[in-house]
């Protein structure tokens, strides 16, 4: 490796760190409840018991941490999926892996499943939901050879398509209630009160993070093409197969825990490709910690815009998400 | 002579069960250039893609340093022999990365950068194919001719035993071709590796290659094999091709020469003129 790349990459990854420790200082401290930025290594160090540390630690502290976990594991599982397919235009959500997980949780809601199983029955329907679309999807792709990668992405948009359809034949036929509570959970949102279900989110993915990196190298020599890649020695079905399982781990692990959150896995590792380059080595890290970054930022700008109400971060990470990156794209060519 | 690197034995290949293929055995030794030659469609790309592991056999064997390719792993195959495709992709990656790719097969478990030594190799490479100018440039930002010489250097830091180039002239102009063409010539004396090329233009095999493996489509077979002087006879040319033809000496080299009759020329009575 030349001494100057490792200095760049180094220098990269720092200078995002510093980013996310920004976002997330700025997150602790932005919310209705006006604490002062000044008071709050006070309330951190001294202010146990009191309600400023209760905001602080009880809801600010966790939902930067689920930001942080969702927006990483989306924008990796961004960066696996457009590198495996070498399409810059796949993100997570289009091998119909949202549209499983929202068919997944409308059925919960319909059939009252969280009656029973109380407030993890979100979750749980959602990751089955996704779970089954991610199984279709791979083994109607299958041979005993190879996965065939653009049969795989059609399947999947259909699938989602059917799948959207369904939700909308559910919705239609639900109460105003059940009608309320599937929207709210579709349209995606940080707020999250079971922290068991946070620390899981935050573990689950960090170890999508560092199992991908056992497929960084494949995936640069994929770059090339699947023929070449075969030739340098890589085996491309295996690696395929694991990175398709990675990302569809990452992408249901945080729709059924967050909801669906457009954008961040299309965009952050774009923009991060412009930024580092289409190595893996350093796209992978990168785009985990732009993704963790942009989306703890995005809720704070959900929660503060309209504040004392809060806007869904989804909508915040489409509006903010497309408008940088079409400013971005036309300053720069971008190929993948 | 030293033993070969590429021996193919009575190898049979098919998609799905239709022949393309059948008993071709030849074999490439080090420091040899063989060109495989033939008309469209008989399947001198299938044949590339069997040695280089993209295609199942429907029969017969092929061995690499003399073992045999289908139960070889991958890395191994990889260390044995490169591989310059058709199609080069352009990629949007820097020109030295993609030619330190060629070092992947030889990352140890859980290597994440390439060593002093890689680059070595990858600078070696890049000053005998002359692309040291292009390697901060971006694969998809230079020429055809020039992403084709990257590709041929990529294969070279791999240090194969076995070089196998799929039409390496195809959509060139003459200047690129001859540099491509001189360039795998002396690498292979240089190197002493064993290259099996693909090539359209059969004068520009005969003159550069050692030996020539003249397929045939109606018997999907090998219709020669040997020099270029016992391969390129009018007779081979005409009922492999099917086109009139008459053979000739290149004016410096001294290799044959084929020069295809055009339609015009046989309807106005040339064809047993003394032209």
């Amino acid at each position: 490796m030349k001494q100057g790349q490792i200095l760049k990459w180094g220098l990269l990854v720092l200078g995002l760190i510093l980013f996310l420790i920004f976002a997330a200082c700025l997150a602790l401290c932005t919310g209705s409840a006006g604490i002062n930025v000044m008071d709050i290594p006070g309330i951190l160090l001294h202010g146990q018991g009191t309600i400023d540390y209760g905001i602080i630690t009880g809801i600010r502290l966790p939902r930067i941490i689920l930001g942080l976990a969702m927006g990483g594991a989306l924008s990796l599982a961004g960066a696996l999926l457009q590198g495996m397919f070498k399409n810059p235009l796949v993100e997570p959500y289009t091998l119909g892996i949202s549209g499983g997980a929202s068919l997944g949780v409308c059925c919960n809601v319909l059939f009252r499943f969280h009656e029973k199983l109380g407030i993890l029955a979100y979750p749980i329907s959602g990751f089955i939901g996704a779970g089954t679309v991610i199984f279709l999807v791979y083994t109607l792709n299958r041979d005993s050879r190879h996965i065939r990668s653009n049969r795989m992405l059609l399947t999947g948009v259909m699938i989602s398509y059917v799948a959207s359809s369904l939700v909308m034949l559910l919705m239609a036929v639900s109460k105003a209630d059940e009608l309320q509570n599937i929207v709210l959970w579709i349209m995606g949102s940080l707020d999250e009160p079971n922290v068991t279900l946070i620390r899981m989110a935050l573990i689950g993915s960090l170890a999508g993070l560092f199992a991908s990196y056992f497929f960084c190298l494949d995936l640069n020599a994929l770059l090339l093409g699947e023929e070449a890649a075969a030739s340098l020695g890589v085996d491309t079905a295996r690696t395929k197969k694991w990175v398709f399982i990675i990302a569809s781990f990452l992408t249901g692990l945080s729709v059924s825990v967050a909801g669906i959150i457009m954008f961040v896995g299309l965009i952050v590792p774009h923009f991060m490709r412009m930024v580092a380059g289409p190595d893996h080595r350093i796209l992978l890290i990168a785009s985990y910690l732009g993704g963790a970054a942009f989306l703890v930022l995005c809720d704070v700008a959900a929660r503060t815009v309209i504040s004392p109400l809060e806007l869904p971060v989804g909508v915040i990470t489409g509006i903010i998400g497309g408008l940088v990156f079409i400013t971005a794209l036309s300053r720069k060519r971008v190929t993948l | 002579m030293s033993p070969a690197i590429l021996e193919i034995e009575n190898l049979a290949l098919a998609y799905d069960k239709k022949s393309i293929l059948e008993q071709v055995s030849f074999d490439v030794s080090p420091g040899e250039l063989v060109s495989i030659i033939g008309p469209n469609g008989t399947g001198k790309t299938t044949l590339i893609k069997a040695v280089s592991r993209q295609l199942s056999l429907a029969g017969g064997e092929i061995r690499i340093q003399g073992e045999s390719i289908s139960t070889m792993n991958s890395r191994n195959l990889a260390g044995r022999m490169a591989v310059v495709m058709q199609n080069l992709e352009p990629v949007a990656m820097g020109v030295e990365e993609y030619i330190l790719l060629g070092r992947l097969p030889f990352f140890k478990k859980f290597q994440f950068f390439e060593t002093r030594n890689d680059l070595e190799l990858a600078q070696k490479y890049m000053e005998l194919t002359h692309t040291r100018p292009l390697a901060d440039k971006r694969m998809d930002q230079i020429s055809g001719g020039e992403r084709q010489l990257a590709a041929i250097a990529r294969a070279l830091t791999q240090e194969p035993a076995l070089l196998l180039l799929d039409e390496p002239t195809s959509h060139l102009d003459i200047t690129h071709q001859v540099q491509i063409l001189d360039l795998i010539r002396s690498l292979t004396r240089q190197l002493n590796l064993a290259v099996l090329m693909v090539i359209h233009d059969m004068n520009l095999a005969a003159e550069y290659s050692d030996r020539l493996i003249l397929l045939d489509k109606a018997t999907g077979s090998v219709r020669a094999t040997g020099t270029p002087d016992q391969v390129l006879t009018r007779e081979n040319m005409e009922e492999v091709y099917r086109v009139p033809v008459r053979i000739q000496r290149h004016p410096v080299s001294g290799k044959p020469a084929v020069f295809p009759i055009s339609g015009q020329s046989a309807e106005a009575g040339l064809l047993d003129g003394t032209h």
